[in-house]
């Protein structure tokens, strides 16, 4: 009697651990936590492992719509120094039944962002042996950014070339200009050497300074 | 006062800092940053220095002085200057300017393409994009490195063989479009807006390099990089190919036989000391050089440190992840003692590994030098470094400066001899002539957007711009030493100078430099056709890739090798030749007299001097 009571007892945890020993359906996983958080990294314990089992459990509620999935259904087992262990599904309606390795894995495939987050983990830090992590999509740009610089770059060269070609038309229609000015000042006013009298100020002609007026040294 | 009579006024630099900046800027270009270090490195460090400074001393020094001089005497562009001796030496001059300003502008387009990529988050040669169907990355990608895929399939697109054309990029079309555009509107009024564009082209890689360098001094595994760069090996000065390739170094490096050199000086006031601005154009040449290898050493150095360290470390994790060891136990120093301690407990798990042999030596000897320096290995090594984004636009900031103040000098040695020859038509003002030279290059140049075009660089860069201007080199100081020139040249330096050149320069000019070329011009060819002609080419279907395939050139493209290597200094006695023929036929019609009336000490612009 008492043998069978206690066979009662302990053949659930030892079930459980067969069950997940044994099985073909579990999954491997690993935590690398001091080296995703560093100094912020937090120690592992049972608490953790609590809810690693409720993050996992409502994975599978989430991927099955059965609200009937409980921490007790997630075994765990082997567990290492490393961080890392072994856990399996049971079915809701038979505890020794298994939910196949597929089903499980799309379960967390579809949720492995919110498991990893509550872990303030990353795919890289949080990995499930054999369940490849989905690869975020890449990045769509409206307008990639190295045409927007390209474009940036090409509208201040192009805006230089324009004025610099203004600026030597203008410079050229400037020069014209004067060229005209001065022909037409050729008939009025007395030119000498390519200069106006009226830039002079009306002075009386140029005064010539190698005809001074000082002739200390010149005489014969 | 009115223009018809006067012919337009050469144009002359606004100051001696302009002319001065715009050599350097010429000089200094990027063989400064990526070939120099690299032949440090693999010819013994330190020892190198040695047969470098001997060749700047004895060849690169006299040849500098001697086309600074020429050009500034006869104060025409390399045409005019060679008329006397051998109008083609010119000619020759002009058409290698020509060809090398063709592909050295595709090579600052592609550093555009990278410095526009910059400004992205993640850096997108640190990443390898995703493949169609989302389940993994790219497969070249993963076989090679991120770095090598953005550069060889996102950039280049290269085929896998010279012979397959591929299409035009055109991602590569519209970056060619830039960087001629940029190099227009420097170029637009020839010296008048170079000299102003030299300011800061010819100055801001100098800022850049010392920004590098504090911040390379301090990035861990920055003194392994020097010491390796630094440390001498003097056996290696037995070699003879590290004097070949010092020789070769110093004379490419000051950008001689160009013309662009005697184009700027012919810009100069007729008294105007040429020997010393020689002295400040060569040593600042040479140290640039060294001042250079430095950031890019200590920085190679925290690339092979930051290589060695993540080899190291995927050892570790694989370690703690097949033996369930706690997460930090094994770290980097402790790791040779547990791979022990695990190697007598568990030999069989671990050699299942296959774990990576990791040395810091081996890290340290992947060296390059070329395009692979700047956008493979140091864009990885920018990857690592906190704020890469600043550090890439720097970069390439820099590297296109030193190459668009070179890409000056080319033109100029293309401008300058077509506006002396007065090929120019006078009603085309000179925006509109220096516009056409740009579309033409950049029509010519697209073929090195195509597929293929890495190839074709390749092929220009080596046969181009190589033993055509050591021919024309020793041409030119035959010609002026041992031609018409030769004593007249010494009384036009004193006139320039006030002094005539010391004895050394004689030495130098008579003996020592001609000689000298003689011998590297021999060597180099002897070198060239020993090497059977083959290229690297990136095939992804190989079977030993990322490994390059090495493939032979095959005949119709090793006859254009030759072709590029021989037209230019064909020339020369093509030139001679007709006109001894030319000569020949004037003798029998008589004309063979000077023409009385041509009195050259009156020329156009010393008549403005009256």
């Amino acid at each position: 009697m008492l043998a069978g009571v206690l066979l009662l007892i302990f053949l659930p945890p030892l079930v459980a651990k067969d069950l997940c020993k044994d099985s073909q359906d579990g999954f491997k996983v690993r935590l690398s936590i001091k080296t995703g958080l560093g100094d912020d990294a937090y120690e592992w314990n049972e608490s953790e492992m609590f809810l690693f089992r409720s993050t996992l459990a409502y994975a599978m509620r989430k991927h099955s719509n059965q609200d009937t999935y409980t921490i007790d259904n997630i075994l765990v087992c082997n567990d290492t120094q490393r961080v890392s262990f072994v856990f399996v599904v049971t079915s809701t309606d038979d505890p020794d039944q298994l939910i196949p390795k597929e089903q499980v894995e799309l379960a967390v495939r579809q949720n492995k962002h919110r498991i990893n987050n509550a872990f303030l983990l990353s795919d890289m830090t949080l990995e499930f042996m054999g369940i490849p992590p989905t690869l975020s999509a890449p990045i769509i740009y409206d307008t990639e950014p190295w045409l927007i610089v390209f474009g940036v770059v090409i509208g201040a060269v192009a805006v230089g070339i324009v004025a610099l070609l203004m600026s030597t038309v203008s410079k050229k229609r400037r020069a014209k200009e004067k060229a005209a000015g001065l022909s037409e000042e050729d008939e009025g006013i007395v030119k000498e050497n390519g200069t106006a009298l009226s830039s002079l100020g009306r002075k009386e002609g140029v005064y010539n300074q190698a005809f001074s007026n000082d002739d200390r040294f010149t005489k014969l | 006062m009115t223009s018809s009579l006067v012919t337009s006024e050469r144009p002359k630099w606004d100051n001696k800092v302009q002319y001065l900046l715009t050599c350097i800027g010429f000089a200094v270009g990027l063989g400064n940053v990526w070939r120099f270090p690299y032949l440090c490195q693999i010819y013994g460090g330190g020892a190198f220095l040695i047969p470098y400074l001997i060749a700047l001393v004895f060849e690169g020094l006299p040849l500098l002085y001697l086309e600074l001089a020429i050009g500034q005497s006869l104060r025409k562009g390399s045409i005019g200057v060679w008329h006397s001796i051998s109008p083609l030496l010119g000619v020759a001059s002009m058409i290698i300017s020509l060809l090398v300003g063709l592909f050295y502008n595709t090579i600052l387009a592609w550093v555009l393409w990278y410095f526009f990529h910059s400004f992205q988050e993640p850096l997108p040669w640190s990443v390898c994009p995703i493949n169609e169907n989302r389940t993994g990355y790219v497969q070249e990608c993963v076989d090679s490195t991120p770095v090598n895929y953005f550069w060889y399939r996102q950039t280049l697109n290269i085929t896998p063989d010279i012979e397959e054309s591929g299409t035009l990029q055109w991602w590569l079309v519209v970056c060619l479009a830039s960087a001629w555009s940029i190099v227009y509107i420097c170029f637009i009024r020839g010296i008048e807006t170079i000299g102003k564009a030299v300011y800061v082209t010819a100055t801001f890689p100098y800022l850049v390099l010392t920004i590098f360098l504090v911040r390379a001094l301090t990035l861990p595994g920055a003194t392994d990089g020097l010491r390796y760069l630094f440390t001498p090996d003097w056996t290696l000065l037995m070699d003879p190919q590290v004097w070949l390739d010092a020789a070769t170094q110093i004379f490419f490096s000051l950008s001689l036989a160009f013309g662009g050199l005697i184009a700027f000086s012919s810009y100069n006031p007729k008294k105007n000391d040429c020997e010393r601005d020689t002295l400040v154009v060569g040593l600042i040449n040479s140290a640039t050089s060294l001042y250079a290898s430095i950031p890019i050493f200590a920085i190679l150095g925290f690339k092979a440190t930051s290589n060695f360290n993540s080899c190291i470390n995927s050892n570790i994790l694989d370690l703690t992840n097949a033996f369930d060891i706690g997460e930090t136990n094994i770290t980097m120093e402790n790791y040779e003692s547990w791979l022990t301690y695990l190697n007598t407990t568990d030999p069989d798990k671990v050699s299942g590994l296959n774990l990576k042999h990791c040395e810091l030596q081996n890290f340290l000897d992947q060296s390059a030098s070329g395009t692979g320096l700047a956008f493979i290995v140091f864009t990885e090594a920018v990857i690592e470094m906190p704020g890469s984004q600043v550090w890439a636009v720097l970069f390439f900031i820099m590297l296109f400066s030193l190459g668009l103040s070179s890409m000056f000098g080319n033109l100029e040695g293309v401008l300058t001899p077509l506006l002396d020859l007065h090929l120019v038509p006078k009603w085309m003002p000179k925006e509109l002539f220096t516009g056409l030279i740009c579309v033409m290059n950049f029509l010519v140049a697209l073929i090195f957007t195509l597929g293929s075009g890495n190839y074709w660089l390749e092929i220009f860069n080596s046969y181009v711009g190589s033993i055509p201007l050591l021919v024309i080199a020793f041409c030119e100081i035959i010609g002026v030493v041992y031609g018409c020139l030769c004593f007249r040249f010494s009384d036009d330096i004193e006139s320039m100078t006030g002094r005539r050149p010391n004895l050394f320069w004689r030495v130098c000019w008579m003996g020592i430099s001609p000689i000298m070329l003689l011998v590297v011009l021999v060597a180099y060819v002897v070198v060239q056709v020993q090497k059977h002609p083959t290229y690297p080419a990136w095939n992804p279907k190989y079977e030993k890739f990322p490994e390059s395939e090495v493939k032979p050139y095959s005949s119709w493209v090793f006859a254009i090798c030759v072709l590029l290597s021989t037209v230019p200094v064909l020339s020369i006695p093509i030139v001679a030749v007709y006109r001894l023929i030319r000569r020949q036929t004037r003798q029998q019609t008589g004309s063979s007299l000077p023409n009385p009336y041509d009195n050259q000490a009156f020329s156009t612009e010393s008549f403005k001097t009256l």
